[in-house]
């Protein structure tokens, strides 16, 4: 007993003084898991519920109509082509500007972020000021007889604005760190750009760009205020998924709502899952280079 | 063109000389950008220069644009200040503190960018109806949420959330504990510490996180249009003014307000640039 005291003592004094810090770690995980809980997990938690609220049938019935298969197969549409397109444009930017000195860097960077800084209604309206009946390129159109606006490709060309920037974005800073060194010692042996880029460049920031495409998938997938300035809510022709939702949920049919919700509900947490193994995979392989 | 800015690229750094590709990557970046971002919204003064002053004037000092201005900045500011104060408590117990389930919610910050706006909307508003889970609770106290600018801002909070976390988070990783370790040992208390210490080094971040919270509040659009309800005056925000117009083909006032909110967020990024820069300079100064 006499001698446990000394050590029980000791044990209080040294405990005592982080009392104050253990009450507030326990308030502050319980404050942000409950606004995590009530700000993001509930909203989740409504469109499941109400999804499935007048049973199994219902919901299945609602994501087979017609009209949602043709919106889901619009919005993969318009998903693929500006995931490509961006992609396309994120390989050739990023090259451009980190392997590069030139004047303006900073400008054509800032031009490139210019969709992210812009309502996303603002970037369906200019598609409507150049190809719709007051566009400059309105007469062309009528004459070869292309339907962009109010017509598919204005829908995709929203959906390519709003994501451009996303992996050019994600590359950029991820090429500038890596420096130039290993691309001119390819090219000073005689290697051509395109081998270069493939060979030693792509190795490196293989992650970054998978980690771009993630972000602009998501962001494609889900768009709203760009596609519902274009798409003229024709149903079954210019009716992506998120529009498709807007309609049932204005008509009142919440649970045919909330069940096509729940299709892009799930894509949500596959992507989120998916950003969360490559962000791992690119930081391990990323400690690895230091090691 | 590609080749004279290769020679004067030559002369400025030797290094560039080697690496193939720059006329060609630069090529395709320009007119890419060209074509999808910059010629269409170039057309937006096109239109413009069309609409003359008077009607210009007209469309934008509408008392119920003003209106729209007021409560998307309001509503966008109070958002952002939410978000800076549980982003900071987010990233704070996420890098400091180890309790089951912390990647789980790591993981969940980024649900906003990854959940459509469409879905996050409708679910706000039948959660926060009066006869939804949330809104029930808070219309027996006498609150209202749907359709009143408290429900924008909640859905500008949800959007906004992950930007402020993120903006933080690696900070505070990166920040070296024995500053803090010194300040407890010299007998500051944990909120002095946090306060004196780790607050200067994080507040470039905030800030960041702060402005790009709020100006994705300012142009947000699918998350916000169901739970606002788009009556005029109230809770009319500004896309949806935009929106309004163009459904009247009302093309020059829709054009002018968007012109207006355009500056608005630039005027935003460039402030907080201005601010940051500022506080870096003070930070070098005290060093």
């Amino acid at each position: 007993m006499n001698l446990a005291n000394p050590a029980e003592t000791a044990n209080r004094v040294q405990e005592k003084p982080r009392d104050p810090g253990k009450a507030a770690k326990y308030t502050l995980i319980g404050l942000g898991v409950a606004f995590i809980l009530i700000m993001l997990v509930l909203p989740l938690i409504t469109v499941c519920v109400y999804a499935l609220k007048q049973g199994w049938d219902v919901f299945s019935q609602a994501i087979t109509d017609p009209y949602a298969i043709k919106a889901l197969r619009l919005t993969l549409l318009a998903t693929v082509v500006a995931v490509v397109c961006n992609t396309f444009f994120g390989l050739f930017a990023s090259w451009a500007i980190s392997k590069f000195h030139f004047r303006g860097k900073q400008f054509l960077t800032t031009l490139i972020d210019i969709p992210f800084a812009i309502s996303p209604i603002i970037a369906g309206l200019v598609f409507i000021l150049v190809f719709g009946r007051i566009g400059w390129a309105y007469d062309f159109l009528q004459t070869y007889d292309i339907k962009v606006v109010f017509a598919v490709p204005g829908i995709i060309l929203a959906t390519i604005f709003v994501t451009f920037p996303f992996v050019a974005r994600e590359l950029i800073p991820l090429m500038q760190a890596q420096g130039n060194d290993e691309e001119e010692a390819a090219a000073l042996m005689g290697a051509k750009w395109w081998t270069i880029y493939r060979k030693v460049t792509l190795p490196h920031i293989k992650w970054g760009l998978l980690y771009g495409v993630i972000l602009c998938t998501a962001r494609a997938l889900g768009e709203f205020g760009a596609v519902s300035v274009v798409s003229g809510h024709l149903r079954g022709k210019t009716n992506t998924l998120p529009l498709h939702i807007e309609i049932l949920f204005n008509e009142f049919q919440l649970t045919a709502a909330f069940a096509v919700s729940s299709i892009l509900v799930v894509t949500a947490i596959i992507i989120l899952i998916l950003r969360n193994i490559v962000e791992f995979k690119g930081r391990k392989e990323e400690g690895e280079h230091v090691r | 063109m590609g080749q004279a800015k290769w020679v004067s690229s030559r002369h400025s750094r030797k290094k560039n000389r080697v690496i193939p590709g720059f006329g060609l990557s630069m090529g395709i970046t320009i007119s890419m950008l060209s074509l999808i971002v910059l010629i269409p919204l170039l057309s937006i003064f096109v239109v413009l220069s069309g609409v003359g002053p008077a009607d210009f004037w007209k469309a934008i000092s509408d008392p119920q644009a003003i209106a729209a201005y007021r409560v998307s900045l309001i509503c966008a500011l109070a958002a952002a200040l939410v978000n800076a104060l549980f982003g900071t408590i987010l990233a704070w117990i996420l890098v400091r503190y180890r309790f089951p389930g912390r990647r789980i919610l790591d993981g969940l910050i980024e649900l906003p960018f990854a959940l459509p706006t469409a879905v996050a909307g409708i679910a706000l508003t039948t959660l926060y109806s009066d006869n939804g889970w949330i809104g029930k609770l808070l219309a027996g106290i006498g609150i209202k949420v749907a359709y009143t600018p408290i429900g924008i801002t909640i859905a500008l909070i949800f959007i906004g959330i992950p930007f402020v976390v993120r903006a933080i988070q690696p900070v505070l990783e990166k920040l070296d504990g024995q500053y803090e370790e010194a300040a407890t040992m010299l007998g500051a208390s944990g909120w002095q510490t946090f306060r004196r210490v780790v607050f200067p080094e994080i507040r470039p971040a905030l800030l960041t996180g702060f402005g790009l919270a709020f100006a994705r509040g300012l142009g947000e659009y699918g998350s916000v249009i169901f739970i606002a309800g788009n009556i005029p005056y109230e809770t009319q925000i500004v896309p949806l003014i935009i929106m309004s117009k163009l459904e009247q083909f009302n093309y020059g006032a829709a054009t002018s307000i968007a012109l207006i909110m355009i500056v608005f967020s630039f005027l935003t990024l460039f402030a907080i640039n201005f601010i940051q820069s500022r506080l870096n300079h003070a930070a070098k100064g005290a060093e």
